[in-house]
């Protein structure tokens, strides 16, 4: 009977190798001999003697070994039109808020990347706010450009407060900041709202300004970290990526170069932005900076200047409509700095771990896809 | 006959010529259009007729104020000696200055490598832009192209990013087949944009072809890349 035999060994081997993994994700110094232990447990229920020769050894990686102090989740870029006009955007945000309700422990707060509207029409985001308000754990809003250029952020700012705030959780400092300010275009060409509004949602269109934080908005981060501490950890969260990526698709910001400058001073400080639909990471001195999925649609790389720390996904697949979409989850720990989860709806989840960034790439790396994305 | 007779022909031919000329620069892209409405009566027909300057000849002048006769080319001109500016010529000496002009730009013809001209090239050019351009207007506007959900092309593809026409045509697993870009295409517009496919021959398939290969000229063909 040893087929039988062979096969209960390799349910033990399963279970036991499940359980490892599960753990892993959880270590800390306190638990490392508690893993050992089932990395033990694994070695024998394999039936390899001595068992030593499956020691969980020390090559982990700083990040791993670290508990998280906690975990928020987002979804980004949702782009509602009306449910009459287009039922799939809508099914696949309640798709994301559906997987983050199920997360389990439940995240402290989900963030909202921007985007939540395709037009900025007050009923898409009604919409957006009734698909959001099923999220059990809190709201943090950040406003996108197609939230925005209809009525200049009236409705959004009606529904979600004002576009800029800070706040303090667990010993990190978070802010969310309004980085979709375009300079007026539209004045001189007697633009209508909407005209302005379907401009700007063009990503490839020439005609309109480039995203900018604004010295408004400068001015307004200077005095919301005057009274933070510099080895206080700081978060920020926003639509545009706040550095300089591609400019012809907006993948921008123009004045990202004075924002950086006033983050440089503090010890730890995260960017996570949403707008451009990818897996993306870039780290500037002192900032690292995490892409988040969108739930609408994809998009593919830029031509140029995509940071060369991003392991780039490779191409979606153009016959799966969910294909490079989903949500995510973003451990973070006492440094500040986070280990980001893209949880892919068609794909193996990819985690960009705070020990990649941390080592310039060297270490931790991400799974690079074997075919290239073009 | 008299002088003023012969002033008024030279100056009706010129005028005939000139409106020849101008009627043949138009003529073609006025057949395409004609062409295209017949074909499809949907947005293509609405495509403006871009007002645009004709080119202008410059005469060319005599330095001893001697009559320069220019031929309806723009370029063959000849200078009569003994005859004033402005003078008129006696027909028979006309019948032989245009003999001689005809010779002369008869020989600049005779020295080109090629029978296509200057304005063959140009309308080419003209009429690649404006398909190129019409693809780029479709690509951009989902009910143009008979989408229903508000899903156009340019949202999954900026300046058709990702489109790789250049690695058509490809077996594609999903369709069963070695598939045209045009395939790609139609099965976008089905699927993810939720319209009708269009026909091969359909104008705006082949506007949309136009704009998504000028969109990666000069790239290595590489028909089968995945």
């Amino acid at each position: 009977m040893w087929p039988l035999k062979w096969k209960k060994r390799e349910e033990n081997y399963r279970q036991a190798r499940a359980g490892f993994f599960e753990a892993v994700k959880l270590l800390d110094r306190r638990s490392f001999l508690g893993v050992a232990g089932r990395a033990a447990t694994i070695a024998t229920a394999k039936a390899i003697v001595p068992p030593h020769s499956f020691q969980l050894v020390d090559v982990l990686g700083v990040g791993l070994r670290e508990k998280p102090a906690f975990r928020f989740a987002y979804i980004a870029d949702t782009h509602l039109y009306e449910r009459t006009l287009n039922e799939r955007f809508v099914a696949a945000a309640m798709r994301a808020v559906n997987d983050i309700n199920a997360l389990k422990p439940p995240p402290d707060f989900v963030l909202v990347g921007g985007d939540l509207a395709q037009f900025g029409q007050p009923k898409e985001l009604e919409l957006g706010k009734q698909i959001l308000s099923e999220l059990k754990a809190p709201l943090k809003m950040v406003a996108g450009e197609h939230d925005w250029y209809l009525d200049l952020g009236e409705k959004w700012q009606e529904l979600f407060g004002p576009p800029n705030y800070s706040f303090h959780h667990k010993g990190v400092h978070f802010i969310g900041l309004m980085s979709v300010n375009e300079k007026d275009f539209w004045t001189d060409r007697k633009m209508t709202p909407l005209e302005r509004m379907k401009t700007v949602a063009q990503l490839d269109s020439p005609i309109q300004s480039r995203f900018e934080v604004g010295e408004a908005g400068r001015e307004w981060l200077r005095q919301a970290l005057a009274k933070v501490p510099n080895d206080t950890p700081i978060v920020l969260m926003t639509h545009a990526p706040l550095y300089k990526y591609y400019r012809p698709w907006n993948f921008w910001t123009e004045d990202a170069d004075l924002v950086q400058e006033i983050l440089f001073p503090y010890r730890s400080v995260t960017v996570l932005h949403a707008h451009t639909h990818q897996v993306l990471t870039h780290r500037v001195k002192n900032i690292h900076f995490h892409g988040m999925l969108a739930t609408s649609w994809p998009w593919p790389y830029a031509p140029e200047g995509l940071p060369k720390l991003t392991v780039k996904m490779d191409r979606v697949d153009p016959f799966d409509q969910l294909d490079g979409l989903g949500s995510g989850t973003v451990d973070v720990y006492g440094s500040g700095y986070v280990n980001k989860h893209y949880s892919l709806w068609r794909r193996d989840p990819i985690t960009v771990a705070k020990a990649y960034l941390e080592s310039w790439g060297k270490e931790a790396i991400p799974r690079s896809p074997e075919f290239p994305s073009y | 006959m008299s002088k003023r007779f012969y002033k008024f022909l030279i100056l009706f031919l010129l005028v005939v010529f000139s409106l020849l000329a101008g009627f043949r620069q138009q003529q073609l892209p006025q057949q395409l259009e004609g062409l295209t409405s017949l074909i499809d009566s949907g947005p293509f027909s609405a495509v403006a007729q871009e007002k645009r300057e004709l080119p202008r000849h410059s005469t060319a002048k005599s330095e001893r104020a001697n009559l320069v006769v220019q031929l309806c080319d723009g370029q063959t001109s000849l200078e009569i000696a003994g005859v004033r500016s402005g003078e008129v010529l006696p027909p028979t000496k006309a019948r032989h200055v245009a003999r001689q002009m005809m010779d002369k730009y008869a020989a600049e013809q005779a020295k080109q490598a090629s029978k296509w001209t200057k304005r063959d090239r140009m309308t080419w050019e003209r009429e690649q832009q404006r398909m190129i351009e019409e693809g780029n207007r479709l690509f951009h506007d989902w009910k143009a192209l008979g989408g229903t959900i508000g899903v156009s092309c340019d949202m999954c593809h900026p300046d058709a990013a990702d489109t790789h026409p250049e690695t058509y045509p490809k077996f594609q697993p999903q369709l069963k087949d070695v598939a045209a870009l045009r395939d790609m295409i139609n099965w976008c517009i089905e699927n993810p944009m939720k319209g009708k496919p269009l026909s091969c021959g359909d104008r705006k398939m082949v506007a949309l072809e136009a704009y998504i290969t000028s969109q990666r000229k000069g790239v290595a063909l590489d028909p089968g890349k995945h």
